[in-house]
């Protein structure tokens, strides 16, 4: 007799949570199609097109020319968050930080625009041009 | 010091280090293998010089292709995920 009552106690809390997750997605997915993703503030969009800032191989943001103290705030804020990112998604993936940050940071060097800038293997920066960038030889094609 | 030669026999109470001819040299000698053994074991340490140069180590190098290969798709789409900061 207890036994019956627990089992359809979890039933009901099962399909309590089922509709809550139903009820989640729908919701995601509304935003999904609702609005795209999150733009670039304006002053790093500027700053990444201007050539300011470069995308490094360690997955994070870099000052590629003189440094003041607005553009390493915005820098320092944008890695804090990036660094936030990397550590969650890499716990998911079982992988260390650096790994993932290093993955990430392959492709972010790969989807850069022409015009920008990127480190290259050698530690130098480059601007990207029409041309693929020059990668670390471990980031995937 | 009371003599007990009349009613028995028995050794005379030993004298302390303190009193008389105490017998110093002997305890010398008695301690010099330890001594020598404390010497010995001294000799014997092996001395670490610490480098001049400062270490440097390259964290990078250990990460693995293979790691990134399977990494590679779901960074791609946390990076879409989080334009704002990419």
């Amino acid at each position: 007799m207890e036994s019956v009552v627990k089992g359809s106690g979890m039933n009901r809390d099962l399909v309590r949570k089922m509709a809550l997750a139903a009820a989640g997605f729908a919701l995601a997915a509304g935003g999904l199609a609702g609005t795209a993703y999150a733009q670039r503030d304006p002053a790093y969009e500027a700053a990444r097109e201007s050539g300011k800032v470069g995308e490094k191989m360690d997955g994070y943001l870099g000052i590629v020319g003189a440094s003041t103290p607005e553009l390493q705030r915005m820098v320092n804020d944008i890695n804090i968050k990036r660094r936030a990112v990397y550590a969650q998604k890499a716990q998911t993936a079982n992988a260390t930080l650096e790994e993932y940050a290093l993955t990430a940071g392959c492709i972010a060097i790969a989807r850069t625009e022409p015009g920008e800038k990127y480190q290259a293997p050698d530690g130098s920066w480059q601007t990207r041009t029409s041309a693929p960038p020059q990668r670390d030889s471990r980031c995937p094609a | 010091m009371t003599s007990a030669e009349l009613t028995a026999r028995r050794a005379a109470a030993r004298t302390l280090p303190m009193q008389g001819n105490a017998t110093a040299p002997k305890r010398v000698i008695r301690s010099l293998p330890l001594m020598v053994a404390g010497l010995v074991t001294l000799a014997g340490c092996i001395s670490v010089e610490a480098p001049d140069k400062p270490i440097v180590i390259e964290l990078n190098i250990n990460i693995r292709q293979e790691v990134i290969y399977r990494l590679a798709e779901d960074a791609g789409n946390t990076i879409e995920e989080n334009a704002e900061i990419f």
